[in-house]
């Protein structure tokens, strides 16, 4: 097995009795890649995290993490993840550093060491102000910042987040997800989301899940470039109702199309491709002709929820 | 080791961090007081030569304490974990299953013996004020603290045990607080047999815990309650142990 693989998970499934969670799940992450794991609530994304650091077994399939398997090296495999599980759980009780230096120790780092990876650890994650506060008196973002510094007080090859910016604010979220791209810098991360900017944001590439399996694997931009070729155009159009839709009926190019009132004269309308081609200069030559003011023309680039929609409905599809 | 003594400070971190030891403890206190009262109060009534520890434990007092406050003690050990989520940062760090069980316990056992040291101090009080021939006596003090810890051994392990199969510490204590009267009853049974007479009588006998109790508390040391005890813990302990590893299995 090559050293650059970071995760390699084969055939995993994982029931539990009446329903099966983790269906034949198979997918790699490369050293130094941020994956995120996405998928609707119960897709299965905690429970493959789970078998990843180790807290629960499969069912049937493989699970290696940094060439080691989880369930017959589970010590060595622990001692290169650091995870936060999902709701970030801490002893509410202990101060800050105590904690950190707590978990550092329990890791196995030397007394020394375990002081210096601290220090750095709350630098990293801002937490140095707050260190002789009781955690359980910190706010929300401040306790997911205690938990990113756990998961990397030891310097972990590979960081595993659970929902990390679950419950937050908007200006926690944003904080989070900036220490998390830091982060990604130095380790490879894997993180599961239910939240399509999460991954938009952060991820550098996406893992679809629904219903314990892997709908599709890839980088944003393919995801992208999958599901609607070229995107979809958005013109902005003075004319009449009727003829715009007469046109958009007679251009071959256009697969489907919707024309939406704006404001004033001007109808919104959208138009996707046939075969992936781009219909701007389309557009525009026609409204040139036919004399329309044009105030708008736009490719939109087919956002995560697009992908997430489509490929789970691609599945439905498919399925019936 | 590293592993094993960072978790124990913490479990008895754990208790002193939150209200909850000072709590047990003022409890204990004040039950053991209140004890130790009305055994003073009936010793001023009919002297006798009986050591003092052996005049206190003879009485329930200090079977009603143990058997009340043992469950508390333990039930947080693996049910708090659980519930509330830490379990999981806790085994996904590298850490043995033995070296948390063990740890579970042995903070737990320290926490029942710290309760137990102001015990010390009526003693203390009593000779400061005893007049005449009150004698204290070292060796029967620390065999009476060796009953008191190969007892409370047996029962930290069984509340351990009991923790560990649920995520609630109500469940918990309420499953420790059975086994744990289910020992004791079991050793009442000897009363009621004749000694001697049959297997089961003597096998009544040789688990009567009160029976025990009054021996160490009267300076003898049996070398059966020596095996019985650390080998009923053993067991309990071996079977948390197992449990906190059907997590592999399940």
């Amino acid at each position: 097995m090559s050293d650059d693989i970071m995760i390699e998970v084969s055939n995993l499934t994982k029931r539990y009795p009446g329903h099966t969670a983790v269906a034949d799940v198979s997918f790699a992450v490369g050293r130094g890649e941020i994956v995120g794991l996405l998928g609707p609530n119960g897709a299965g994304k905690s429970t493959i995290l789970r078998i990843l650091s180790c807290f629960m077994t499969a069912t049937t399939g493989t699970v290696r993490v940094a060439g080691f398997d989880v369930f017959h090296e589970s010590d060595e495999v622990r001692r290169r993840i650091g995870y936060m599980p999902e709701n970030n759980p801490l002893h509410l009780d202990m101060r800050v550093k105590e904690y950190l230096k707590f978990r550092a120790r329990l890791k196995g780092l030397s007394f020394v060491r375990s002081r210096d990876r601290v220090g750095v650890a709350m630098e990293q994650c801002g937490l140095t102000h707050v260190s002789r506060k009781i955690v359980g008196q910190l706010s929300k973002g401040y306790r997911q910042r205690v938990g990113l510094a756990d998961a990397l007080v030891h310097e972990p090859e590979l960081i595993i987040l659970d929902e990390p910016t679950v419950g937050l604010d908007p200006n926690q979220i944003r904080s989070v997800r900036q220490l998390i791209k830091d982060l990604g810098r130095h380790h490879t991360i894997l993180l599961s989301t239910h939240m399509l900017p999460e991954v938009e944001l952060t991820c550098s590439r996406i893992i679809i899940l629904h219903e314990g399996r892997v709908l599709a694997s890839d980088t944003r931009e393919n995801l992208q470039h999958q599901i609607n070729g070229s995107g979809q155009v958005v013109a902005e159009i003075a004319a009449s109702r009727e003829e715009l839709v007469a046109c958009w009926r007679e251009m071959e190019a256009v697969d489907t199309f919707d024309v939406a009132p704006a404001d004033g004269e001007y109808f919104r309308c959208t138009l996707r491709a046939a075969n992936g081609e781009d219909l701007r200069s389309l557009v525009y030559s026609e409204a040139r002709d036919r004399g329309w003011t044009l105030r708008e023309l736009s490719r939109s680039q087919a956002s995560l929820e697009d992908i997430f929609v489509q490929v789970i409905r691609r599945e439905k599809e498919e399925r019936v | 080791m590293q592993v094993y003594f960072t978790l124990v400070r913490r479990e008895l971190g754990g208790y002193f961090a939150s209200l909850t030891g000072y709590i047990i403890i003022a409890a204990v206190l004040l039950l053991l007081g209140l004890s130790f009262v009305e055994v003073l109060t009936k010793l001023n009534a009919a002297p006798t030569d009986a050591p003092i520890t052996e005049i206190f434990f003879v009485t329930f007092y200090f079977w009603i304490i143990l058997l009340l406050t043992a469950p508390v003690m333990t039930m947080r050990t693996f049910a708090l974990e659980r519930f509330s989520g830490t379990y999981e940062t806790l085994m996904t760090a590298p850490v043995g299953d033995l070296a948390v069980v063990m740890s579970k316990f042995t903070g737990a056992l320290v926490f029942y013996i710290l309760t137990w040291l102001p015990f010390l101090g009526y003693i203390l009080i009593v000779q400061r004020f005893a007049t005449g021939g009150f004698v204290f006596d070292p060796y029967v003090l620390g065999s009476t603290f060796l009953g008191l810890l190969l007892i409370g051994a047996l029962y930290m392990a069984l509340g351990c045990f009991a923790s560990a199969l649920t995520n609630s510490q109500i469940v918990a204590a309420i499953i420790s607080y059975a086994l744990g009267l289910a020992l004791f009853v079991l050793s009442l049974r000897s009363f009621m047999s004749e000694a001697g007479s049959s297997l089961s009588g003597r096998f009544f006998e040789y688990i009567a815990m009160t029976e025990h109790m009054e021996n160490f508390a009267r300076g003898v040391i049996d070398t059966r309650p020596l095996v019985l005890y650390p080998s009923l813990t053993v067991l309990f302990l071996f079977l948390t142990l197992k449990v906190v590893q059907s997590r592999r299995w399940r």
